[in-house]
């Protein structure tokens, strides 16, 4: 069993709280990770300023050049875990074996992670809109037409409150240490190890240690990690969005209600896009904030939702090492039984449709865990209240509503994807400030060009642009 | 003197307190179930049963006999039900515990907590707790007996008492409600009051406070350039179920080098339990011991509270009160641990790893001062 400890700015510190994490199926324990007292944190950010100005020593572009290296070493490279080492398929497999995700969905993450370290200069490119990085290194320069630009770094470390349930969502952290911006991770309590691996992969490529710290803990910890840190990125459910909402100092990522509004002018060629309405719902096993849960159409949302309800409804638990397992367990005791019964409410009300229940029952007990088989639900309106809800495993309602009422009716949506070539329509979606990524055309809500922000740009989260006048000639000698 | 004629004296340690326990218990049920003595509310429990305790309880392990005490019995009055008829005359004090929603539990004293904290103040190092120094009370006062406690420990011990003070219940429904920004003013405006009071030349040397707190003064006085021990301050006293072995180390090596502290476990109705010496040898290992026979901790089986459970075994806190102010036998306390043996100083058993019980726990907010 590993041991894994805390890290402060990259020194080991063995805690005497420590927590086992385990096997979902076996029950074996698989490490023992020290668990940090909230007051370790507070003492330790006092050397933020530290963590900033070691990245600052280097170069971003060297930066940038580590994070390619650090891809590599994360993905094909057996590195230090704890008081062992990791092998690639190691990290798979441990992975898989505390969150439940089959391993090859592990696997896939990996190769999303890599993507995006090995494409760091053109991500940071796109996101700075094509800022020359010194300028975020020196907090000023002069642009190419000639005007002094400045941007102040709001933090010298970004906290970073992680889950357990979706090891995607780390490509949203990348790109910070390049941005010379330090980094508190707080791992979620199953899922220690891509932050671990990640730090021993950018230590290897070159990364100061003192630019990451790693505190796991229990929900105390992810609080005083938002206390403490001048900007924060925090994963939680929606009372973790309610509490944060409106708060400067925080980014909150929560459920994400993604969609698909099928247009007017498109909806009577559904069957066209039911291949990408099912991979939206599905693939990752419908874990992910951006896949989809809600599919909006004006008419034939009957007959799509019994096309969605074939194709997924006889998906079956497996292995998770079964290269074909598409289904995540449930690895907290209770909770998909707590899923099921909320669902079993709300599919009592009239107009509302199981779409697959001809395909057995959808709640998979066993001994260690739960499962919960695709479920399609069809809405004869959006008015039932289960026709906007997210849950992490595939689910998806379809919901009958006129085109012109969709877009108020959808409410806050992170990805949509709209199926038209309908131009008005396309206008008042790009309008629409409830939604997030929008989707013009057939993409899955699950295709995400990282080149783009996601749920806001995390240059502008950590960097501010302001006015910094001083005589040219001085700028230009700088 | 040989191991065995140790361990034959501790032996012989262990069944005399054992003995001393049996004897406070037909003391405390004689005093408090006597027409002549006793407070309304037992009196008036003894009517209702068609058993005698008098006769029936002639040691510790008859307590069972009485049902479980239900800690709504503490909530609402009149106060007066648990005052004994010997004391009637007496000035009266009442402590509360709970109470950020509803009526909170209330328990009378008139002497307890002075005796209790006397008895506390035995087990303090003179060289750290230096006799007719100056204390810092620095937590919650308002209807809890912490403040009067720590303010006579202070004086039993020649000094005199500065405080400050802290209401966890608003503090509790700030939690509540997320106000996470106006909980940090607030504990800021109570240390901010503890630095203008350990600057202000009143050569205070010892401090009660709790772990948050604690914390929070470290890191402020070290802002400002300063720390803990450059304010004089050379003995902590602490409590909380927050006082983990990880907590204590951190707080011994990081926190407070070279400060003395020590943790205590207790509560308004059984008194206060006093911690063996926690060493890095041990593990930073923190072991209570009630003070007995005035008070008894348990720990028990989660599902039979009368079967205490085996040495090193996890269960739930469960306290008595045996003093001729207050009697409360088997109070199932909020708290869960593990059952420690006796010990030379404490030859009774204790409890080590006090946490919140973990049925209760999610639905607690603990540590808010």
């Amino acid at each position: 069993m590993l041991n894994i400890p805390i890290l402060r700015w990259g020194q080991p510190y063995t805690s005497l709280d420590q927590e086992e994490v385990i096997h979902f199926e076996t029950g074996e324990p698989l490490a023992r990770v020290s668990q940090a007292n909230t007051g370790l944190l507070a003492r330790d950010i006092r050397a933020a300023k530290r963590a900033r100005n070691s990245l600052r020593e280097i170069p971003a572009k060297e930066l940038t050049a580590m994070m390619k290296k650090a891809g590599e070493l994360y993905a094909r490279g057996t590195l230090p875990m704890g008081d062992g080492t990791q092998s690639p398929d190691e990290f798979a497999r441990q992975q898989s074996a505390t969150t439940g995700l089959p391993e090859h969905m592990c696997k896939a993450n990996m190769e999303k992670n890599l993507f995006v370290l090995s494409r760091m200069d053109e991500i940071l490119d796109a996101l700075t809109r094509g800022l020359d990085l010194e300028i975020l290194t020196r907090g000023y320069g002069i642009e190419e037409r000639g005007v002094i630009v400045s941007y102040q770094a709001q933090t010298d470390a970004l906290g970073m409150v992680l889950p357990s349930n979706s090891p995607g969502v780390h490509t949203l952290w990348l790109p910070v240490i390049p941005m010379q911006i330090g980094l508190v991770l707080k791992p979620g309590p199953q899922e220690p190890w891509t932050p671990y691996r990640m730090a021993a992969a950018f230590y290897e490529a070159g990364v100061p240690r003192e630019a990451i710290a790693v505190y796991p803990g229990g929900g105390e910890m992810g609080a005083e990690v938002v206390r403490v840190c001048d900007r924060t990125m925090i994963f939680g459910g929606l009372p973790t969005v309610e509490r944060y909402r409106g708060n400067p100092r925080v980014q909150v990522h929560g459920p994400g209600f993604s969609k698909i509004l099928l247009g007017d002018d498109c909806v009577d060629e559904w069957e066209n896009y039911i291949d990408i309405i099912a991979d939206s719902v599905y693939l990752n096993s419908g874990r992910g904030c951006i896949n989809c849960s809600g599919v909006w159409a004006s008419r034939h949302t009957r007959e799509i939702a019994g096309a969605l309800a074939e194709r997924l409804g006889p998906i079956e638990p497996k292995s998770p090492d079964d290269p074909e397992a598409k289904l995540a367990a449930f690895t907290v005791p209770g909770a998909a039984q707590a899923i099921w019964r909320a669902i079993e409410a709300d599919l009592q009300e009239s107009g509302v449709e199981h779409m697959t229940s001809a395909f057995g029952p959808r709640l998979v007990v066993k001994e260690r865990c739960g499962y919960l088989r695709p479920i399609v639900v069809h809405c004869d309106s959006s008015d039932r209240s289960i026709a906007n809800t997210e849950y992490m495993f595939p689910f998806v309602t379809v919901v009958s509503c006129p085109q012109d009422e969709m877009i108020e009716r959808i409410g806050p949506t992170l990805v949509c994807s709209a199926i038209t070539s309908d131009k008005a329509f396309e206008q008042a979606l790009i309008d629409a400030h409830n939604i997030d990524r929008l989707n013009i055309g057939d993409i899955p809500t699950i295709h995400l060009n990282w080149l783009q922000p996601h749920e806001g740009n995390i240059v502008d989260f950590l960097f501010r642009a302001r006015s910094l006048q001083m005589p040219p000639a001085r700028a230009a000698a700088d | 003197m040989t191991i065995e004629t140790n361990s034959k004296d501790f032996s012989t340690r262990v069944e005399e307190a054992r003995r001393k326990l049996d004897a406070q218990v037909r003391e405390i049920i004689d005093w408090h179930f006597d027409p002549r003595t006793g407070c309304p509310f037992w009196l008036e429990f003894a009517s209702k049963l068609d058993w005698d305790p008098r006769k029936e309880v002639q040691g510790f392990d008859d307590l069972k006999k009485f049902p479980p005490f239900q800690d709504e019995w503490l909530r609402g009055g009149p106060v007066r039900r648990w005052v004994p008829k010997a004391y009637a005359d007496k000035p009266v004090y009442v402590f509360e515990t709970g109470g950020t929603t509803g009526i909170p539990k209330s328990r009378i004293a008139i002497d307890d907590f002075r005796i209790d904290y006397e008895l506390f103040s035995d087990t303090l190092p003179d060289q750290y707790f230096p006799r007719g120094s100056n204390w810092l009370m620095l937590g919650p006062s308002g209807p809890r007996r912490l403040r009067l406690a720590v303010e006579h420990l202070c004086q039993f011990r020649g000094g005199v008492c500065f405080c400050v003070d802290l209401d966890p219940r608003w503090v509790i429904k700030l939690i509540k409600k997320g106000l996470t920004d106006e909980v940090e003013a607030y504990k800021q405006h109570v240390i901010d009051q503890a630095i203008t009071l350990l600057g202000a030349g009143h050569d205070i040397r010892c401090l009660f406070t709790t772990p948050k707190l604690l914390e929070a003064l470290a890191l402020s006085l070290e802002r400002r350039g300063s720390s803990i021990p450059e304010t004089g301050i050379t003995g902590i006293f602490s409590g909380g179920t927050e006082f983990t072995p990880q907590w204590t180390r951190y707080a011994m090596e990081e926190l407070i080098p070279g400060i003395y502290i020590t943790p205590t476990y207790g509560n308004t109705l059984m008194g206060l339990a006093c911690s063996k010496p926690v060493t890095p040898e041990d593990g930073y290992k923190i072991a209570y011991y009630a003070p007995q026979p005035r008070a008894v901790i348990e720990v028990v089986s989660f599902d039979d509270p009368d079967r205490v459970v085996e040495y090193g075994e996890t269960g739930r806190a469960r306290l008595t009160t045996l003093t001729k102010e207050f009697f409360i036998p088997g109070f199932l306390e909020r708290d869960e641990g593990e059952r420690e043996p006796p010990y030379e100083k404490y030859p009774w058993d204790g409890i080590s790893g006090v946490r919140p019980f973990r049925k209760l726990a999610a639905a607690t907010t603990v540590g808010v001062y």
